[in-house]
């Protein structure tokens, strides 16, 4: 697939960005994968030709970081924090509920090609523990049952939305173009802050009134 | 009772705070502009004077790290902001941003004029396209504004603010593997000296600030050191955000003065969940050694945390109650440790590797006696031997944990496995629902 001259564009705007030149390679990974919803060959190729440096250089920076895949992914990527709080909270019988559900091992896609299944690390949403992101948006407080209810919602073509995120569950290709620095123009949208963030202000407020 | 001071947080609880009008209606940018009449020098001694220490963990004075930058150099300086918020427990950074993401633009606008760079990042970890896309709004209406780009404020000074999407990587939340991600390398730590002060992002003079110390800048600007300086301890300054999770009644985000203990923090938050005691908790994220009920009332300043023989960190107060195994914890965190060490060192590499097999075989019964000495020997062998504080890290809990629950690790080996059973510490178990 050759890339068209708008998407070329593209990539040397987000090149346009930096003093110097490789450190595009992140948001041009971020980019490529938003086209093919993953990192593809050609992609590797067509960056490294953009910041003139050897396709090997490339794919050592694009499989350092765990967030760049090599293969398709479903049209939504669940994640399920399992790290030590969120797995102790019920993280972990979230992720064996969803692997169960969705007939998935870890990294596994739904032959649909509409959900993909990954146990994730410290998201930076404890107070709302246990966390699930889908396509790295944040579904606060789960149970095994609203996971389940969420992954069937995006089989069924309507995913219910996140609790702190767009009105509408953007796709895995649509946000890996956010990851890229390109605005959506989504960001008005939700809430400005969960229960749990506001829970020190709202105290103070209330004992200062007293 | 320590008094809370939201002050970060303070209108967190209006619908439109993240925008700009939301922001300024409160008088956002106006220290910007106040600290663009300063002479730059000016503005690092105001910092300084407040006595802001570094929110990211180490603690290290704001204010002189910006003096560190070598002035008259004739070479580019970098702003680079730390917003990869990931270690475990910590989620202060990202509600911050959600709520009010024009509040670090402020802040990289005083600290780039300060240290005289042009050019600015803020690397934001890359699972949270909500957080990133609320800062890229914001980073785009202080452009439309006039507060950021060619002749800010009309002041004659140019500031370029760029946000760097990282992309699952623990490790660049360490300074200089951070510098080398957003070189576009993979993010492994550098050898230090030299620092980044000196030679930092593409070898210039570079200042690394964590998201909170940089947002708390505009409000230090614009009320002076003297009312920063009210708040805190004697050598730990100001207000701060306290992220409370786990086996709580009510988890959550508490903006305080440095110095209020965790006694205090839990009966704002009705305590540990009901029916259950604490059994032990994390002043600041995973890397820090555990606490058990003996330090409820030490001081959660920098001083105060260290002298009870563990570290403030990122104030990530995570607490388990009875039903947690201490073993699976520590396991859990011990995977990622391993799962993201970069692989450069090989104390961290390998040793991290071989406390989780450990780990586990305890874990699920095929542990023996001698294998508590054979950890705490590896941790020993970790501790200090890598470029960065990652493999340290990983020690923490283990050494902290066979400290306070020897016997505990024990039982895994006579009882030939796990003793505890792992519903009863879900959030279902307690609120009978779920699953």
């Amino acid at each position: 697939m050759a890339y068209t001259e708008q998407e070329l564009s593209v990539m040397d705007s987000i090149i346009a960005r930096y003093p110097r030149s490789r450190s595009a390679i992140m948001p041009l990974l971020h980019y490529v994968q938003s086209l093919a919803g993953f990192v593809t060959n050609e992609g590797i190729e067509e960056i490294a030709l953009k910041l003139g440096i050897a396709t090997a250089e490339v794919s050592a920076v694009a499989t350092f970081y765990t967030q760049y895949k090599r293969k398709p992914m479903g049209e939504y990527h669940v994640g399920v924090c399992t790290n030590t709080l969120c797995a102790v909270m019920g993280g972990d019988e979230i992720l064996a509920g969803l692997k169960d559900h969705l007939g998935l091992e870890n990294d596994g896609v739904t032959a649909d090609g509409k959900v993909s299944l990954e146990h994730l690390e410290c998201n930076a949403a404890c107070d709302y523990a246990p966390v699930v992101m889908a396509n790295w948006e944040f579904y606060d407080n789960q149970t095994v049952q609203s996971a389940k209810d969420l992954v069937d919602s995006m089989r069924a073509g309507k995913p219910i939305p996140p609790t702190r995120g767009p009105d509408v569950l953007p796709t895995w290709k649509e946000n890996s173009a956010v990851l890229a620095g390109l605005n959506d123009g989504h960001a008005n949208e939700g809430v400005q802050a969960g229960a749990a963030s506001l829970l020190g202000l709202k105290l103070s407020k209330k004992g200062s009134k007293k | 009772m320590t008094t809370l001071t939201p002050v970060l947080s303070a209108h967190w609880d209006e619908a439109d705070s993240f925008t700009i009008a939301g922001y300024k209606r409160h008088g956002g940018y106006k220290a910007a502009a106040k600290a663009l009449k300063m002479e730059p020098d000016a503005v690092i001694q105001l910092v300084k004077d407040s006595g802001l220490r570094g929110r990211g963990g180490a603690g290290f004075p704001t204010g002189m790290k910006w003096g560190f930058i070598p002035q008259g150099d004739n070479k580019d300086h970098y702003l680079v902001v730390n917003a990869d918020e990931s270690e475990p427990g910590t989620c202060k950074d990202m509600p911050l941003l959600m709520a009010n993401p024009h509040v670090l633009v402020e802040g990289v606008i005083i600290a780039a004029y300060a240290i005289r760079a042009k050019y600015a990042f803020i690397y934001i970890r890359g699972e949270v396209a909500h957080v990133a896309r609320r800062l890229q709004q914001a980073i785009e209406d202080a452009y439309a504004a006039g507060y950021l780009g060619k002749n800010v404020f009309k002041s004659g000074t140019d500031i370029e603010l760029v946000l760097h999407v990282g992309a699952g990587a623990y490790i660049c939340g360490e300074e200089t593997a951070l510098l080398d991600s957003l070189e576009g390398f993979r993010g492994q730590p550098r050898l230090r000296p030299p620092f980044p002060a000196i030679a930092g992002l593409y070898a210039r003079p570079t200042v690394v600030n964590n998201v909170e110390s940089i947002a708390s800048v505009p409000a230090i600007v614009a009320n002076g050191p003297e009312w920063f300086q009210g708040m805190g301890t004697e050598k730990s300054k100001g207000m701060t955000l306290y992220s409370l999770s786990g086996h709580v009644t009510n988890p959550g985000q508490f903006e305080a003065p440095l110095g209020i203990t965790l006694r205090e923090i839990l009966e704002l938050a009705g305590g540990v969940r009901e029916g259950h005691q604490l059994k032990f908790w994390t002043p600041g994220g995973s890397s820090t050694p555990l606490f058990t009920a003996d330090q409820l009332d030490t001081p959660l300043d920098y001083e105060g945390v260290a002298a009870a023989g563990s570290m403030l960190g990122t104030k990530a107060l995570q607490i388990f109650d009875e039903t947690t195994c201490v073993v699976r914890a520590v396991l859990r965190w011990t995977e990622f440790y391993k799962h993201e060490s970069c692989g450069k060192c090989t104390p961290c590499r390998e040793g991290t590797w071989w406390l989780v097999q450990i780990l586990r075989d305890l874990e699920n019964g095929k542990g023996t006696a001698a294998d508590l000495d054979k950890l705490l020997d590896l941790c020993d062998n970790i501790l200090g031997r890598s470029f960065c504080a990652l493999g340290d890290g990983a020690t923490s809990p283990i050494t902290s944990s066979i400290k306070h629950f020897r016997d505990e690790y024990i039982a895994h080996v006579t009882s030939a496995g796990c003793p505890f059973d792992s519903h009863a510490s879900t959030l279902f178990a307690s609120a009978k629902v779920g699953a």
